[in-house]
């Protein structure tokens, strides 16, 4: 493996455009450094969630809110959507043809709206269980924790609009590449985090 | 507080939120106090718009330096914001010694909770807009120029950085004249600062301003540790960097780290006062040890994040006028790195007495402990730098001696503080304050103020007034001695930190002698002004054009004073650890190249102004319910970035025609300048051209 090759592992131009893979190389690290900056922040909301899960003050409990079937969609949907925008990458990277990288980006974008959908209703599913954020301080770390993530995936989703219309405005430029690499580091972040949430939130929450 | 005026458009702001209709009210001592800092503010802020429109320079503010990308003149702006933020912190501390150097058995001058303000503010300006944006900005001019870069990797994003850390001093100063600021400190523990017992205005102010500048540092640390990890020129190896370089690389990695919890806490205390969620509330399941321990976790690293460049500075300033490289570079860069990874595992020594089993107090006294063995390697490497030097008893290294010697005390009553047993003993009294004062102002002010001194030629072309600059320095030691060795004994004593007035008459001699150590350590403060204002107007007879007054190691002296916006007409290579240094006594450093290409640079952009004005007005509508601005400012946010990406010019060529003038200009100018040996780089022959002595 040359130097090249192993630079930002996964996602990366490589071989395919050599010139902006070099100019990648530093905004796609400092990209790395900020997600690193916000899995701390997450790091940190998980943490609380687990410190405030016992504090109920005798309202709803993970057990009576938390379904399976929904959030194990839900699941679904955010992987599925991770894997669509691996395609749009890789069309991206070996010069399809640009309507394929939109059709790829169209569907990811789908994914993550019916994500945010769902999740949605799972919030006013709890809602209408008076299991707001302002009942218990364990309701308080789970708006805090799951909300957030979807927040990020509200403006990942605003973000691939723009990249689309960048698409169409300019092809694949090297800023519309690097762009590409970056969101694509995004959004597959955003699936870690929620894997972390199904595991450590949802889960547990339903074993009690 | 009187009815709110069109709640629809001022949300919940009245006429008594104002201090000078409080003061036109209520006349006393107190409240003309408070009118009297909102109409400096106001007086201020009108002074220097006038003084814009008289000159006509308002355009030339605007393209020359509030859209500039250049990382020189981003750095030399939040310097200006430090200093600005800097005299106001520092008038406050003044006001509470005198306060409670009069309200010995009497009620004194300010009246509780306006001193519960002045101590909140003074503690989140001096951190937050004194501090973070003094180091950042000395971080931002030397590091690109000192690993041989042209600008730092994402110079947009550090403009953001300046103008969200200049939104949050604003926000600071327009507490003074609307509203009030929080009584909670700086730390702002709930539930003291939740909404069931704070329902003003001054919390939210304090989450608004310290939330900018979190998000402003963490931008900061993304863009310094990139630059540093992946613009370094050619042979420029990481155990080739200078000591600043290391320690600037350490605390952006802290910045990314560190930044985050703290950004949660402020952001989760706002879910608490704004959505009525219940993180830190007494009732329904909230609990304040977590915020305890989000702040720490923040709190802690930062104490490192403002140390630790000031150390980079005195391993500089040692080494230069010792006329010798570092002593012990590698065991150096091992302490530098020991302690940032140590700093994440003390964070609990802030709340010792907040109830935890002893085991774990224990296991965190012993960390903090350890934090002091790469701290101690430090000072006897800079010990070591001096021994057998040619020593030039120069301002910056004055501040460097005053350093080593303050901060060695200050490290002893930290390992006092780091027994739990004797914490307890002394937690919560002046003891304390007197301990981090101890630490943080030679830690941090004598490192800013030195690299001030020391780098001021390279910025702007001229050396500061060596005179007033010892003045300056006299005043800043023995100020510091008088204001703080006494708050020892009183914390000793029993004195609690925080006290607006005190009963205990004995206390009496140490409050006068602190108060009279604050009154020198504003005329340190004014020394370094007349400073600056002497040296300006003595500029012609002090130039260093050529760049090198101090016979400098690093790259940043191997250009003009000041570099030119594009620093480097050809990157340079080099072999070596201090390059330049050697380059002089072997090589050639200052011969014509025989081309030179165009230079690619990046263009003024509006984003940073438009970014930085939107989140400073969201940021006052978040305080005064004024919602339709909040959301207007936050969709203006949203709008310029997305626009922006669109935006593909935004790169500028200088010609190789004007890189061949600029560097003529400056490569004549060194051939004519006489080469100054060290003895004599203070007075007026130094044109800053060392004499490359062996």
């Amino acid at each position: 493996m040359s130097a090249s090759d192993d630079r930002h592992a996964g996602l990366n131009l490589g071989k395919t455009d050599t010139e902006t893979d070099d100019a990648a190389s530093s905004d796609v690290f400092g990209f790395w450094m900020f997600l690193m900056s916000d899995a701390v922040l997450f790091a940190l909301m998980f943490a609380t969630y687990g410190v405030m899960l016992p504090a109920t003050a005798g309202g709803p409990t993970p057990a009576s809110e938390y379904k399976i079937t929904p959030t194990f969609i839900e699941t679904l949907v955010l992987l599925t959507s991770s894997l669509t925008y691996g395609m749009a990458s890789v069309s991206m990277k070996h010069g399809a043809h640009i309507r394929r990288v939109l059709g790829w980006m169209a569907v990811t974008l789908a994914l993550g709206l019916m994500f945010l959908a769902m999740e949605l209703h799972d919030f006013s599913d709890m809602f209408s269980h008076g299991a707001y954020p302002t009942r218990s301080g364990y309701l308080s770390a789970f708006f805090g924790l799951v909300p957030l993530h979807g927040l990020h995936v509200a403006i990942g989703s605003l973000w691939i609009v723009a990249m689309m219309a960048q698409l169409l405005v300019f092809g694949t430029d090297p800023r519309v590449k690097i762009n590409l690499l970056r969101l694509g580091l995004f959004w597959h972040f955003l699936d870690i985090v929620w894997i972390a949430i199904f595991s450590t939130v949802y889960l547990p929450g339903l074993i009690r | 507080m009187s009815a709110p005026l069109l709640p629809a458009v001022f949300g919940r702001f009245g006429w008594h939120d104002l201090p000078f209709v409080r003061a036109w009210e209520n006349p006393t001592i107190n409240e003309l106090i408070g009118a009297g800092a909102g109409g400096m503010v106001v007086a201020g802020a009108v002074f220097v718009a006038v003084l814009l429109t008289v000159t006509g320079r308002w355009r030339w503010l605007w393209s020359e330096w509030l859209t500039s990308l250049d990382h020189k003149k981003i750095g030399i702006m939040y310097v200006v914001i430090a200093f600005v933020m800097l005299a106001r912190a520092l008038v406050e501390a003044n006001l509470m010694r005198l306060q409670q150097a009069v309200a010995i058995d009497a009620p004194g001058i300010v009246a509780p909770d306006h001193f519960a303000e002045l101590f909140s503010t003074h503690g989140s300006i001096m951190i937050f807009f004194m501090a973070m944006p003094f180091l950042t900005g000395i971080i931002n001019y030397l590091v690109p120029l000192q690993i041989g870069a042209r600008d730092v990797a994402f110079p947009l994003l550090n403009a953001i950085g300046l103008w969200l850390t200049g939104s949050g001093a604003a926000l600071m100063m327009i507490s003074l004249v609307i509203g009030k600021f929080s009584t909670g400190g700086w730390s702002g523990y709930p539930p003291y600062t939740e909404i069931g017992f704070n329902p003003g205005v001054g919390p939210d102010y304090w989450i608004w301003a310290v939330t900018l500048g979190s998000i402003a540092s963490t931008l900061t640390g993304i863009n310094i540790a990139v630059t540093i990890y992946k613009m370094r020129c050619p042979g420029m190896q990481l155990m080739r960097m200078q000591m600043f370089c290391w320690t600037s690389l350490c605390t952006a990695i802290l910045m990314v780290f560190a930044m985050p919890p703290l950004t949660v806490a402020t952001l989760l205390l706002a879910l608490d006062r704004y959505l009525g969620f219940h993180f830190f509330t007494n009732a329904l399941g909230g609990n304040m040890m977590n915020y305890a321990n989000l702040f720490w976790m923040f709190g802690h690293p930062e104490v490192y994040i403002v140390i630790l460049p000031a150390f980079g500075v005195y391993s500089e300033v040692v080494s230069t006028f010792s006329g010798k490289a570092l002593y012990g570079y590698v065991s150096l860069v091992i302490a530098t790195m020991a302690i940032a990874v140590l700093s994440f595992t003390v964070w609990l020594h802030h709340f010792f007495t907040m109830g935890q089993s002893p085991s774990i107090n224990a296991a965190f006294g012993i960390a903090t402990m350890t934090i002091g063995v790469p701290t101690g390697v430090k000072i006897y490497n800079w010990i070591w730098t001096m021994f057998r030097g040619e020593v030039r008893f120069s301002t910056p290294l004055l501040y460097s001696l005053a350093f080593m010697m303050t901060f060695v005390l200050g490290g002893l009553t930290g390992i006092i503080l780091a027994f739990p047993p004797l914490d307890y003993v002394v937690h919560n009294t002046l003891f304390l304050v007197a301990h981090f004062h101890n630490m943080l102002i030679p830690g941090t002010l004598y490192g800013m103020i030195a690299a001030y001194t020391f780098w001021f030629p390279k910025a702007f072309g001229f050396r500061l007034n060596e005179t007033w600059g010892r003045i300056a320095c006299g005043c800043w030691v023995v100020g510091f001695y008088l204001a703080f060795m006494p708050l020892y004994v009183l914390g000793a004593a029993g004195m609690p930190r925080r006290t607006q007035a005190v009963m205990e008459t004995v206390y009496r001699p140490w409050l006068y002698a602190a108060e009279v150590g604050a009154v020198i350590l504003f005329c340190g403060l004014g020394a370094l002004f007349v400073q600056l204002w002497v040296s300006i107007r003595h500029r012609n007879a002090n130039r260093v054009f050529a760049g090198d007054p101090w016979d400098g190691r690093g790259l940043e002296w191997s250009t003009s004073a000041p570099p030119p916006e594009y620093n480097f007409a050809h990157l340079p290579h080099v072999e070596q650890r201090y390059a330049f240094y050697d380059d002089k006594r072997k090589y050639a450093p200052y011969a014509r190249p025989p081309h030179y290409d165009d230079i690619e640079m990046p263009k003024n952009s509006a984003v940073a102004p438009i970014i930085g004005i939107a989140s400073a007005a969201a940021g006052f509508a978040l305080v005064w319910y004024m919602w339709w601005l909040a959301i207007l400012g936050t969709l203006v946010i949203v709008a310029t970035v997305i626009a922006r990406s669109f935006v593909r010019d935004t790169e500028k060529v200088i010609s190789a025609d004007e890189v061949r003038r600029t560097e003529d200009r400056w490569l004549t100018a060194v051939e004519q300048a006489r080469p100054i040996p060290r003895e004599i780089e203070s007075t007026s022959a130094n044109q800053g051209l060392a004499e490359a002595r062996t």
